[in-house]
C-alpha cells in the first residue's frame, strides 16, 4: 500500500460526500413532484401513454405496474437479441442470439444485474447494444429509483393510502436525471478517448506486419449510463478494463465517482423527505464505515501480492488480470465500489485477485449491496436493515421500535425479514444445487476451493443483481443460463415486492413525534449499531460458505500449494 | 389485481417504445453526431496511421511486438494468439492455479535468458485484464532497454532517455500509476532512427 494510493482513496470519499448533497437535493425535487424545466416533455409522455400523473397508486397498484413493465421489458429485449440478425445496424453481421442466452441476458439487463454470458464485441450488433441493452440500463436504474421513492413515501407520509405513481417516478428518473447526466458524461468520455461510432471494426496492419482487427462502436453512450445506473454491463468482454471502455486513470476515477454519486445522494433525499437530513447523513456514515473497511482489506491483500509468484522471482503486488494505467490501489478500490453497489463493472479480473482480495467483493454483495448500493436498490436495502436495527434496539430497551416517526410493528418485521432472507436463500440454495449436479460442477475452471468460489460468486452476483463474475466459470450453458436467470429474478423482485408492501403499510400509519424514550437514529451509537447489525447478519449467513471458498483458498495459497 | 394489470398494459407498451426511441436511438445517435464532428480522432478509436494513411493500430490498444528491436508489451490472453482487439479477455486464472504459476515461471525464465536479473516487475510477467493493456510500468520497460539498444546498435542511455520522455506520471501525483505506452514508445524508436 502506498501513500499516493490512500490519498486517491481519500479524495474519492471526499468527492462523494461533497456531491451527495446536490445529487440528493435534485432527486428530492423529482421525488416531491416539483415542477421541472422542460416539463412539456414529461407531459407529452404521459399523454401518449395514457397516464394520469396526479393519480396515486396503492402499493398493490404500484407493484403490479412495476411487474408488468419489467416483464414487458424482458420480452422486448429478448426479441431484439433473438432478431438482431435481421434487424438493421449490424455492421459485423452477427446472427441472432441463442435462445437461453438471450433469455438470460434479457432478465439480466432488466433486473439491473448485467451478468454477461457473452462477449459484447464478438456477438452483439450496434442495435442490440443501443436499443436493447442501453435502454434497459436507463430503465432498470429508473425502476430502482422509483422503488426507493415509493419506500421513502412510506416513511414520509401520514395516514395516506397511496405511495406515489410508478409511471411518473420512472419517467422522471429517466428523463430528468439519468439522461441529461449521461449526455454530459458520454461526451466527456469521448474527449478522454472512448470511441463513439456506428462504423465497422478497423483492420490495421501492425508495425510488425500482423493483421489486427480492432472492434469499435457506440461505446461512450453506453458507458455513461452503465456506470451512472450501476448497471455494469460492458460494451466489450473485458468491460471497463478494456482501454476503449476506460482509456485513462482519470476516466477510471470519473467512472467510480459516477457509480456512487446517485446512491449516496439518495440517502440525503430520504433524510430531507422525512424532515431531518441528519437521518440521511447517519445512513451515509454507516455505509462509508463499511466501505473503508472493505477497501482497506482488499487493497492490503492485492498490494501484498501472491507468495507463490514471489517465490518465482516476481516483485510486489498482484498484477495478474490488472491494467498498468490503473495499478493496484485503483483496481482494489474499483472492485469494492462496484460490488458495494449493484454495478458489477470491472477494471480487473476478480477471479485472479488474491483469495482475500476476492473475498471482499463477494462479501460486499452478500451483505445485500447496501454500502451506497445500486441506484435506488441500495437505499431500500439499507432501510430494511434500519428497520431491523431499531427492532433489535427496541428489544434491548423493551420499547415498541419506531423509525423516523413510524412505529415498526409485526407486519413490517415479517416483511423485512422476508426481504432480508430471500437473497441468501437464492444464493446458497442455487450454489448447493450447482455443487451436486454434473452440469453445475462442469462450470468452474479452477480446481479445489477456488472452483467453489467461482460458483458461489456467480449466484451471489446474480441474486444481488451485481453482474461481476469470477470469469473462470463457463456460464453460457443451459444450466447456468436458466438458474442464473432465476437467481437474478428472485433477487430483484423478491426484495422489491416486500419493500413496496412495507411502504404501503407504513404510509397508512400516523407519524408519532419523537419522545424522550425514542431510540435516536442519528448519532454515533446508531451508526455503529446499524453497521454492526449489517455485518453480523451477513456474516452469520455467509461465513460457512466463505470458509469453504476464499478462506480455504487463502490457506492453500499461503501453504504454497498449486492445483 | 386483474384490473390493475390491464391498466398497466398501455403505459408499458407506450413507455417502452418512447424510452427506446429516446435513450436507445436518439441519445446514442446525437452523441455519435457530436463526437464524429467535434472529436473524430477519439470517436473512431484513436487510430495511428503510417505515411500512406493506412491504420497501423490504435494508440490505446496493445499490439504484439516480438522482434528484439522493439519493446514488448505485457503478455495477452485476448483471442487465440493474444492481442486480438476483437476479443478482449483475461486468463481468469486463480491465485493458486498451477497453470498460472507455470506460465509465470516460463516468462521469468525467458526474462532471465535475456539477462534480466533481480525481482521482476509483476506487470512484465503477468497478463492484463483486457489482454490489450497498451502500457508497461517504467521498470518493465527499463529492463528491456539493454536488449533494444543492442539490437539497434544504440547506446543504452539513449533508449532509457526515450523511456523517461514517454513515461506518464499520475494525475495530481495520486490518480493512476506511472506508465509507458509501448506502441508510442516503439514509434518514437523508429522515428529517432530515421
Amino acid at each position: 500500500m502506498t501513500f499516493a494510493g490512500w490519498s486517491m482513496i481519500l479524495l474519492f470519499i471526499v468527492l462523494i460526500v461533497a456531491l451527495a448533497k446536490p445529487a440528493g437535493a435534485w432527486m428530492h425535487a423529482l421525488y416531491a413532484r416539483e415542477t421541472l424545466p422542460l416539463g412539456f416533455v414529461e407531459r407529452g409522455f404521459y399523454k401518449l401513454a395514457g397516464i394520469d400523473p396526479k393519480a396515486e397508486q396503492s402499493w398493490v397498484g404500484y407493484a403490479v405496474s412495476l411487474m408488468v413493465f419489467n416483464l414487458g421489458g424482458i420480452a422486448l429485449l429478448f426479441a431484439i437479441l433473438k432478431l438482431q440478425g435481421v434487424l438493421p445496424m449490424n455492421p459485423q453481421g452477427f446472427g441472432g442470439m441463442e435462445t437461453l442466452l438471450a433469455f438470460n441476458t434479457a432478465v439480466s439487463f432488466v433486473t439491473n444485474t448485467n451478468w454477461q454470458n457473452y462477449g459484447g464485441e464478438s456477438s452483439l450488433s450496434n442495435l442490440s447494444q443501443m436499443a436493447g441493452l442501453t435502454v434497459q440500463n436507463f430503465l432498470s436504474a429508473a425502476v430502482g429509483i422509483a422503488v426507493a421513492f415509493a419506500f421513502i413515501r412510506g416513511f414520509a407520509r401520514k395516514q395516506a393510502s397511496g405511495i406515489g405513481n410508478f409511471w411518473v417516478d420512472v419517467t422522471r428518473a429517466t428523463l430528468y436525471l439519468l439522461l441529461p447526466i449521461s449526455i454530459v458524461l458520454a461526451l466527456v468520455y469521448v474527449v478522454m478517448g472512448v470511441p463513439q461510432t456506428f462504423g465497422p471494426s478497423v483492420v490495421a496492419t501492425t508495425i510488425e506486419g500482423a493483421k489486427q482487427t480492432i472492434a469499435v462502436g457506440p461505446v461512450a453512450s453506453q458507458l455513461a449510463i452503465k456506470m451512472l445506473g450501476t448497471n455494469g454491463g460492458g460494451f466489450f468482454n473485458a468491460n471497463s478494463a478494456h482501454p476503449f471502455e476506460n482509456p485513462t486513470a482519470l476516466s477510471n476515477f470519473l467512472q467510480m465517482i459516477t457509480i456512487f454519486v446517485l446512491g449516496a445522494g439518495l440517502t440525503l433525499t430520504f433524510g430531507k423527505a422525512v424532515g431531518n437530513v441528519r437521518q440521511g447523513w447517519a445512513i451515509l456514515a454507516a455505509m462509508l464505515l463499511l466501505f473503508i473497511a472493505g477497501v482497506a482489506v482488499a487493497y492490503g491483500a492485492e498490494a501484498a501480492g501472491n507468495p507463490i509468484h514471489h517465490a518465482l522471482g516476481v516483485a510486489g503486488g498482484n498484477m495478474e488480470g490488472k491494467e498498468v494505467r490503473f495499478g493496484i490501489a485503483a483496481t482494489a478500490l474499483f472492485a469494492v465500489v462496484t460490488t458495494a453497489t449493484s454495478c458489477g463493472a470491472v477494471i480487473g479480473m476478480h477471479d485472479s485477485f488474491t483469495a482475500i482480495g476476492g473475498l471482499v467483493p463477494l462479501f460486499n454483495m452478500q451483505l445485500g449491496e447496501l454500502v451506497i448500493g445500486g441506484v435506488g436498490s441500495g437505499l431500500y436495502a439499507v432501510l430494511i436493515y434500519c428497520i431491523l436495527a431499531v427492532f433489535i434496539a427496541g428489544l434491548m430497551v423493551g420499547r415498541t421500535p419506531e423509525y423516523v416517526g413510524k412505529k415498526i410493528e409485526s407486519r413490517e418485521m415479517k416483511l423485512a425479514v422476508i426481504a432480508i432472507a430471500i437473497p441468501p436463500l437464492a444464493i446458497l440454495g442455487l450454489t448447493a444445487v450447482a455443487c451436486i449436479t454434473g452440469a453445475g460442477l462442469a462450470g468452474p475452471a479452477a480446481k479445489g476451493a477456488h472452483g467453489f468460489s467461482e460458483i458461489l460468486y456467480a449466484f451471489t452476483s446474480g441474486a444481488a443483481n451485481n453482474g461481476s463474475a469470477f470469469g473462470g466459470l463457463s456460464g453460457n450453458t443451459p444450466f447456468y443460463n436458466l438458474l442464473l436467470a432465476l437467481d437474478m429474478f428472485v433477487g430483484r423482485f423478491g426484495v422489491i415486492l416486500p419493500v413496496l408492501a412495507i411502504s404501503g403499510g407504513l404510509a397508512a400509519k400516523r407519524r408519532v413525534p419523537e419522545g424522550a424514550g425514542s431510540f435516536p437514529t442519528t448519532g454515533l451509537l446508531w451508526i455503529g449499531l446499524l453497521a454492526a447489525i449489517i455485518v453480523i447478519v451477513g456474516g452469520l449467513t455467509f461465513l460457512p460458505s466463505l470458509a469453504l471458498g476464499p478462506i480455504a483458498d487463502q490457506a492453500q495459497v499461503a501453504a504454497g500449494t498449486v492445483l | 389485481m386483474l384490473t390493475e394489470t390491464f391498466r398497466a398494459l398501455r403505459p408499458t407498451v407506450v413507455l417502452l417504445l418512447l424510452v427506446t426511441i429516446v435513450t436507445g436511438l436518439l441519445y446514442p445517435a446525437a452523441i455519435t453526431g457530436i463526437a464524429q464532428v467535434a472529436l473524430p480522432v477519439q470517436a473512431n478509436g484513436s487510430l495511428l496511421s503510417d505515411v500512406h494513411g493506412q491504420p497501423i493500430g490504435s494508440a490505446l490498444i496493445a499490439q504484439n511486438f516480438t522482434g528484439p528491436t522493439y519493446f514488448h508489451p505485457r503478455p495477452s490472453a485476448a483471442g487465440k494468439d493474444g492481442y486480438d482487439a476483437s476479443s478482449s479477455a483475461a486468463t481468469n486464472l486463480a491465485p493458486g492455479s498451477k497453470d498460472l504459476r507455470d506460465a509465470i515461471a516460463k516468462r521469468v525464465s525467458s526474462a532471465r535468458a535475456e539477462g534480466m536479473t533481480g525481482d521482476l516487475p509483476a506487470d512484465l510477467v503477468t497478463t492484463s485484464a483486457s489482454g490489450l493493456d497498451p502500457d508497461l510500468s517504467p521498470e518493465a520497460a527499463l529492463l528491456q532497454a539493454p536488449r533494444v539498444a543492442k539490437a539497434r546498435g544504440l547506446a543504452v542511455g539513449k533508449v532509457t532517455a526515450l523511456i523517461d520522455a514517454q513515461t506518464e506520471a499520475p494525475l495530481l501525483g495520486i490518480i493512476g500509476e506511472r506508465h509507458v505506452n509501448v506502441l508510442l514508445l516503439n514509434r518514437q524508436l523508429d522515428a529517432s532512427a530515421q
